[in-house]
């Protein structure tokens, strides 16, 4: 019964590419998920996942619905995002939020739009992925990302964490803060497309956000909320696709929403700055 | 970190600052010597900050110059007022203290064992040996300060540029960290402070800069800090001056 549960599915095909993908963003978004929260740029990444999209409509059009055209479009897409958010970060002195909203909105509705113009293009494939359905050429676009994302976070590390940290003293020793920020935002976007094959662009960084959130209550440290992170991911994605499995859930939420429910528990009772601690203390 | 010899004096010729369309500083012209302890006072808004952060070369200027002769951009070490950094950040004191290490070893040059001791070696100097692996969000504002001064004691600069230093900490700190300051000073190192308090310039400094805008007086502390100098720039009646600036 339970070999049936828990061993079974995996011996089919689909499951395995499914979890290989799933753990192939579990390993290379987290850590930048982290980052992005500790450098309160949370929003950026609902932005970079929904910007993406028209990039994507506009490689799908061009070249057909393979993973390389339609990659390669939302990465250009999230470059071009990245670069007007930074734009708009400098233009208003740090109180972009608004403006990112409408830069979002805009994006969505303006894929949403593009892709509806072209016949046989499944909208919700796109905005909800199709995690079971990864091919080949999906399974080493996602492998690359990850890939290419954790020796390149590795050389950054350090310099992102004193731009994170204190960009001004970043600035006062001739850093050039501005440069590892582009960097890091690079490697957003690379995970955010690959998340996008997955789970859809409305919940592409799921994998990469709540586990990252989650972790704050887990360590203190830096390099400890990024095992922790991680670590919660591949648990998130093992439990969603047997959820999946088993209770014939769309595979892409079953994920997302095993994450959150990891996130929601480690508010309430993770080791620190978390809701038990709060009652304790106040008791 | 041993004694330093300070190479050459940091001399500025008709340096003028904007902010913007603001002129905050007027043609000032002048040396800090090697080797020299300088108090930077003045009231608020004249230019004390920007003119730390044009010797540090983060300024640009809109005239003059500044002859900095053979000193490398890791020679000048600045730090800012209440700095901007992000406590909130999952980061221990001693991996704060060590990115004055890394200033030096560029990007990419690992943090080993050596440059983790140094580190260590110089949280217990600024009074905090026990204090290594505490994350920097535990920290009072005078412990944290005395962090920031650990890194700045790494940087091993030869120019130091301090923005207020002692305004938000508690005397015990402020006296402990004027302390470091004189050692720094023993070790040949140039030193330029922007200070409020002027009875601790008195004190301590033995050069002082009167700034309001343009230089009011520049020499030995206690004729720069002379009563008319002192009413000239408005410093003598602090208080009114800084209501009516930001009135303005």
């Amino acid at each position: 019964m339970l070999h049936d549960m828990l061993v079974t599915p995996f011996t089919l095909g689909f499951m395995r590419r499914a979890l290989a993908g799933c753990l192939a963003l579990s390993i290379a978004g987290p850590p930048l998920g982290v980052f992005l929260v500790l450098r309160r740029l949370s929003l950026m990444s609902d932005v970079l996942q929904h910007g993406v999209l028209p990039g994507i409509a506009i490689g799908a059009a061009l070249a057909g619905l393979s993973v390389w055209a339609m990659g390669l479009g939302g990465i250009a897409a999230g470059l071009a995002v990245a670069l007007l958010a930074g734009w708009l970060t400098r233009r208003t002195g740090g109180r972009e939020d608004s403006q990112l909203a409408g830069v979002y909105l805009l994006a969505l509705a303006a894929g949403v739009a593009l892709i509806s113009m072209q016949r046989g293009v499944d909208l919700t494939h796109l905005l909800f992925g199709s995690v079971l359905a990864v091919d080949d050429m999906a399974l080493y676009a996602m492998a690359g990302v990850a890939t290419i994302t954790l020796p390149v976070l590795a050389l950054i590390w350090r310099p992102l964490i004193v731009e994170s940290l204190d960009p001004g003293f970043m600035a006062a020793t001739g850093g050039r803060g501005g440069v590892w920020h582009l960097c890091f935002l690079a490697l957003v976007v690379l995970c955010v497309v690959s998340g996008f094959i997955a789970l859809g662009t409305l919940m592409s960084v799921g994998l990469m956000m709540l586990p990252a959130v989650a972790a704050q209550h887990w360590s203190a440290s830096l390099a400890g909320q990024v095992r922790a992170s991680v670590a919660m991911a591949i648990v998130a994605s093992f439990v969603g696709l047997l959820l999946s499995y088993n209770l014939e859930l769309p595979a892409g939420p079953a994920i997302v929403l095993t994450a959150g429910a990891l996130w929601l528990a480690s508010i309430a009772v993770g080791p620190y700055a978390s809701l038990r601690l709060h009652r304790a203390g106040s008791a | 970190m041993g004694p330093v010899v300070t190479p050459a004096p940091i001399a500025l010729h008709r340096v003028c600052l904007r902010h913007g369309a603001n002129e905050v500083v007027r043609d000032l012209t002048g040396a800090f010597a090697p080797g020299s302890l300088t108090a930077l006072v003045g009231p608020n808004g004249a230019g004390k900050t920007t003119l730390l952060r044009a010797i540090a070369g983060m300024h640009l200027l809109s005239e003059g110059s500044i002859d900095r002769d053979r000193l490398a951009p890791s020679d000048i070490a600045l730090l800012p007022q209440g700095s901007r950094l992000d406590r909130g950040f999952p980061v221990s004191c001693l991996q704060v203290a060590s990115l004055g290490l890394a200033a030096r070893l560029g990007p990419f040059r690992p943090i080993g064992r050596p440059q983790r001791a140094a580190a260590a070696e110089a949280l217990v100097a600024v009074g905090l040996p026990d204090y290594a692996n505490r994350p920097i969000g535990a920290l009072s504002a005078g412990q944290f300060q005395r962090v920031l001064f650990a890194r700045m004691m790494l940087q091993d600069a030869a120019v130091l540029l301090l923005d207020e230093p002692f305004s938000a900490v508690d005397a015990r700190t402020a006296a402990d960290l004027v302390e470091i300051l004189l050692a720094w000073h023993a070790q040949g190192r140039t030193i330029v402070t922007v200070l409020h308090d002027l009875a601790l310039a008195t004190q301590v400094f033995p050069q002082t800069l009167v700034l309001a805008n343009e230089a009011i007086a520049w020499g030995p502390t206690a004729a720069a800090l002379s009563e008319a100098n002192r009413i000239r720039s408005g410093l003598a009646i602090p208080v009114r001056t800084d209501f009516r600036r930001h009135a303005a």
